[in-house]
């Protein structure tokens, strides 16, 4: 994925390695406001609801909001964002605080769900 | 729609709805023996990049504020996105192998159908690790014997005996790079998770 706006070449390297500091973006945030949780498989969707006066949305925000126009795992939208998974989790910790954005959790336990497990399996046997 | 009913649920697909059901598995098994070959078999791989805190805490200040400048590397890690027709997402995350990137798993087990642990007949030892964390974490797991081809041929009991596994985890001969294969990995891992819990439930019943 390309460089969007130059920061992605600056402050993070392709490979594990460098020292970097991916939570300059965050103002040096490391943890989710809210003390809302991201798992990796949850969905996130925009709420369609402005901005409240105080919160500015950064660029990050606002490519985020764009991108969860439509339910959104957060896998797939920090593979897509070319963010490190903390870093996006920050940034969807202040959507979430703002009404702008919902989390659809999943499940924190192993999956006992016997649909859940039955789609997979079907699928699966699909292929 | 009405998002209310989905919160604190499992999304599963409803009629009408757009969320797509999402679930995972996890591929794991010691170092190079065959993660990444597996899920690139039967799915598309992507990156995703995460930050692994420098094991130096003396870095950065304050951490219980979460405000500080902490330091860390990024980390690439891939994993497989398979979607169905029915709007479930099947997710396949390889855990990564080097002791410093345990802090990971957590986050990717939380949730997880199970775990499918690749084990390599030339050094079998190197799945330990894998086996303990997720019988420690009460996650089902099949175990995948990767059949790289110099390496000896075991009976699936013999692996049984050397692993010390339990006599229903299913064991499964492979080949990472055939698609079939790979199938019948996930299918008998899917098919344990579903019996195991309807013995249980008998077992409650009774
Ligand atoms: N003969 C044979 N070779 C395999 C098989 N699976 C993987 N390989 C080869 O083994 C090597 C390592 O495979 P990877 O898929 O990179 O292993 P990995 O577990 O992802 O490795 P790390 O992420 O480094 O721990 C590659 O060269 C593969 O081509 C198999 O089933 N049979
Ligand atoms: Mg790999």
């Amino acid at each position: 994925m390309t460089s969007h706006d130059g920061y992605g070449d600056r402050w993070f390297d392709r490979e594990a390695g460098p020292v970097v500091r991916p939570y300059a973006l965050t103002k040096g945030r490391t943890l989710p406001s809210g003390g809302a949780t991201f798992g990796l498989i949850d969905v996130v969707i925009a709420t369609s609801e402005r901005p409240p006066a105080h919160f500015r949305p950064g660029p990050e925000h606002r490519r985020i909001l764009n991108m969860c126009r439509r339910p959104t795992p957060i896998v797939d939208l920090t593979s897509e964002i070319d963010l490190p998974l903390g870093v996006v989790r920050v940034l969807l910790g202040d959507l979430t605080s703002e009404g702008m954005l919902r989390v659809l959790s999943t499940q924190k336990q192993p999956v006992t769900d016997q649909r859940l497990l039955r789609m997979v399996l079907d699928g699966l046997e699909s292929l | 729609m009405d998002l209310n009913r989905f919160e604190d649920t499992h999304p599963a697909a409803r009629p009408g709805s757009a969320v797509p059901a999402t679930a995972k598995i996890l591929i794991s098994g010691g170092f190079g023996v065959g993660k990444t070959t597996l899920v690139g078999t039967i799915s598309e791989i992507r990156p995703l990049r995460t930050e692994e805190p420098l094991s130096d805490r003396s870095v950065g200040v304050d951490d219980t504020r979460g405000v500080s400048a902490k330091t860390t590397t990024t980390v690439a890690m891939d994993f497989g996105r398979i979607s169905f027709p029915s709007d479930l997402v099947l997710y396949l995350f390889g855990t990564p192998g080097q002791e410093r990137f345990w802090f990971m798993w957590d986050d990717l087990a939380v949730g997880a159908v199970g775990a499918v642990i690749m084990a390599d007949t030339r050094r079998v030892a190197d799945c330990f690790a894998s086996i303990d964390y997720f019988e420690q974490n009460g996650i089902p797991f099949v175990i995948a014997v990767n059949c790289f081809d110099d390496a000896p041929r075991f009976e699936p009991d013999d692996i049984r005996i050397a692993l010390s596994l339990a006599p229903e985890v299913p064991i499964v001969l492979c080949d990472a790079r055939e698609r079939d294969s790979v199938k019948k990995v996930l299918v008998s891992l899917v098919r344990y998770v579903m019996t195991r819990h309807s013995r249980r439930n008998q077992a409650t019943l009774a």
